[in-house]
């Protein structure tokens, strides 16, 4: 018995609700349904909804509401012996006793006055556990009973049915729009208590990255510098490297898929295409590091280079198939909508294919394919699984593609992980991080979309 | 061959001929047997109810029908007595020499100017940029589009008005200089005002070229052509003088058109 089991008991009352309203509304049709002013399962839904509905929230608030009030009386009924001095003991003891009333191991003997606070947290959690069920279960009946006395011929149900979902779409829109909102707002307050330590233009002009900081005072090794400069280079010459490779093979598979191939082929390459766009890129990471960048070191070695073992070609090359059908499944549809009448303009003047695409076809959808390529532009830099195996974590400041570099977000990665202060300028420093990832991104998405908007607006 | 040979020769040779031409889109046969000639320096009009066969009659004649993947063309068609669907003569240079223009005007997204000047680059007839000035001034000048954007050659060919996008579609073809121009319906899409400039300078373009136009307007075919050429259910009814066919045409079927009994 708990409150799953009770949500179904809702659920199914709102179906016999569903039931009734509906076998009412036929009924004060007298048979007839045509007299009612809405179809006879919108009173269904009308009563569905009425019973479902405050139940539910209700049941929503309680679980919210009844644990802060139960810890509250456990606590406050705590013998005054073992009465904790300050906010840490209190939550030590009150996780003890959660843990205890749950059957888990706890950190330290329990004490008979500690049992005894435990068993009055299990009875006042099951007492408010009975409450609530009789208390929604009641307010379920109640609300079936009063729906469904409202319904009669003249009532406006689909109205009101109508107005219900339009409020509750509306919350879950604003359930979506408030978490992003809620991102970005800690993004900057984070930052901003990253910038109080490291100085804003000394991270984002500073060339020497080395984010150990010291946890004790005497520590060694740790010179804790916050200069940007390496990664954001690393991010660039990687993306640079990725957009080399996707960039044409892209574009030139779009034109062949648009231009050339028979409609056959078109139909089995391009979903092909897309499936690598469906590859987990952890799989795209290990390729890159178990296969292709020894192969880049293998060759590098035979022409007497010298290649780092993990090197910004090999991520960035892999990367890049793995943006191929970003590039190409856009670039491909704003070509198939240049529309066919220019092609047969070129084509009526003596124009060859290649010269039609060339001089008429890229030129008309030259805004939407630099639209794809922005958009994998920023997907290229919110990559990250792929540089982790494959590029390295040496923040080296260097435009040679065959040493290691490392990118944003495999900083953001490592800051992270293992065990860290939460407010250390080290775990900071992943905020920020994330903070210009975060408005780098969203400038090229917008750019992007605004582009390809523009460009569609001119054919339609 | 050449193109002085055709256009100063007299009126009984034929500039362009087809011989028991059939067109099939996969199974279904558009057109049957048409026998026709285009005699140069005439407008020849092509009419007939919406499906007869118009269209894909006058695309077989520059061999834009290639461009359709189902398509396929049977019997012969000569230019100049060349057999234009022979493999020694490459489609793209035939539509250099027979040009066409559609129904909707549609310029390239480019300027006025770069429009004009496409045919000639990639033909290779024109290299310096005075000579490609020289090309898109005429053109301009003989499709009578110069005066109103001679002040905007840098402007966007698609800003102009749907009358002036269709002469500027015709400069295009011309500075191509072809020997015969074909127009699909070349007014459907424009106003009466824009369709009278563009049959006054169908009628002057006769001078210089050989004009064949698809029209679904009876007074238009009486008003810019010498002959005239009504196709019924992918048929060739009849063709004669202009005159002839709309004041005393031989076939019931023509009459009938004419006469708006159907269409
Ligand atoms: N691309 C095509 N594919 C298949 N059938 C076509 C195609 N183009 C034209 N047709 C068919 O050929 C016939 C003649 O069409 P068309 O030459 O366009 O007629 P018109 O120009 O006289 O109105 C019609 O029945 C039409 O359906
Ligand atoms: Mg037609």
């Amino acid at each position: 018995m708990n409150s799953f089991f009770l949500l179904l008991v809702v659920i199914g009352l709102s179906v016999a609700g569903y039931a009734a309203g509906r076998a009412r509304s036929v009924l004060a049709a007298s048979g007839d349904v045509r007299i009612l002013h809405s179809l006879p399962s919108y009173y269904g839904m009308f009563v569905a909804l009425g019973c479902g509905l405050p139940a539910i929230l209700l049941l929503a608030l309680w679980l919210i509401i009844q644990p802060q009030i139960v810890e509250h009386m456990v606590m406050a009924g705590l013998d005054p012996s073992i009465m904790p001095q300050n906010a840490d003991e209190y939550s030590l003891m009150l996780t003890d006793i959660r843990n205890l009333a749950s059957g888990n191991a706890v950190s330290r003997e329990a004490s008979p006055a500690i049992m005894a606070a435990m068993e009055r947290y299990q009875s006042l959690q099951s007492v408010g556990f009975w409450t609530m069920g009789a208390a929604v279960v009641c307010i379920a009946l109640l609300g079936l009973v009063w729906a469904r006395s409202q319904v009669s011929r003249s009532f406006r149900a689909r109205n009101v049915v109508e107005n219900i979902i339009r409020v509750l779409l509306i919350v879950c829109s604003m359930i979506a729009i408030l978490t992003t909102v809620g991102i970005v707002l800690s993004l900057i307050f984070e930052s901003l208590r990253f910038f109080a330590r490291v100085p804003f233009f000394e991270f984002l002009f500073g060339i020497h990255w080395s984010p150990q900081t010291a946890i004790r005072a005497e520590q060694v090794g740790a010179s804790g510098s916050f200069g940007a400069v390496p990664l954001f280079a690393g991010t660039m010459l990687i993306t640079l490297i990725a957009m080399l490779v996707a960039g044409p093979i892209g574009l030139l598979s779009a034109i062949y898929m648009a231009e050339y191939a028979n409609p056959k082929f078109r139909a089995i390459a391009k979903p092909m295409l897309e499936i690598l766009a469906g590859i987990p890129t952890v799989v795209y990471g290990f390729f890159a590091a178990l296969t292709v960048a020894p192969l880049i070191r293998g060759w590098g070695e035979s022409i007497g280079l010298d290649v780092a073992s993990e090197s910004a070609l090999a991520a960035g090359v892999v990367m890049g198939i793995m943006i191929i059908p970003f590039v190409s499944s856009l670039s491909d549809d704003v070509i198939n909508s240049v529309p066919q009448s220019l092609r047969d303009g070129s084509y009526g003047l003596g124009a060859t294919k290649s010269e039609t695409i060339r001089h008429v076809i890229i030129p008309a959808a030259l805004p939407g394919i630099v639209g794809a390529f922005l958009l994998a532009v920023s997907r290229a830099i919110g990559e990250t699984m792929i540089v982790v195996m494959a590029a390295g974590l040496a923040a080296n400041l260097t435009a040679n593609p065959l040493e290691a570099v490392t990118t944003v977000t495999v900083q953001i990665v490592t800051l992270l992980v293992g065990d860290q202060e939460f407010d250390s300028a080290k775990t900071l420093a992943a905020f920020a991080l994330g903070l210009v990832l975060f408005f780098v991104t969203l400038g090229l998405n917008v750019i992007a979309l605004r582009v390809v908007r523009k460009y569609r607006e001119k054919y339609d | 061959m050449s193109k002085t040979s055709g256009s100063s020769a007299s009126g009984t040779t034929p500039k362009m001929k087809g011989d028991k031409v059939k067109v099939f889109y996969g199974e279904k046969q558009a057109l049957q047997d048409v026998d026709l000639e285009i005699k140069p320096n005439e407008v020849t009009a092509l009419i007939g109810p919406s499906g007869c066969g118009k269209s894909t009659f006058l695309r077989c004649l520059n061999r834009m029908n290639d461009v359709i993947d189902i398509c396929r063309v049977e019997g012969k068609i000569t230019l100049d007595n060349e057999d234009i669907y022979s493999s020694d003569l490459d489609p793209v240079q035939l539509r250099a020499r027979v040009g066409m223009v559609f129904q909707k005007p549609n310029p390239f997204p480019k300027s006025i100017y770069d429009n004009i000047a496409y045919g000639p680059r990639i033909h290779g007839t024109a290299s310096s940029k005075a000579e490609i000035d020289e090309i898109v001034e005429t053109s301009l000048t003989k499709a009578g589009l110069w005066e109103e954007v001679k002040d905007r050659l840098m402007e966007p060919g698609t800003g102009l008005s749907g009358g002036q996008q269709q002469r500027l579609c015709i400069a295009r073809a011309i500075a191509v200089n072809p020997e015969v121009i074909l127009m699909d319906e070349p007014c459907s899409a424009l106003d009466p005002i824009a369709t009278a400039k563009i049959e006054e300078l169908i009628d002057e373009l006769r001078e210089n070229f050989t004009i064949v136009i698809v029209t679904h307007s009876m007074q238009q075919a009486a008003r810019v052509s010498q002959r005239t050429a009504f196709f019924h259910l992918g048929e060739l009814v009849e063709v004669g003088d202009t005159e002839q066919i709309f004041t005393n045409p031989t076939d019931s079927r023509t009459q009938g058109y004419i006469t708006g009994r159907f269409g």
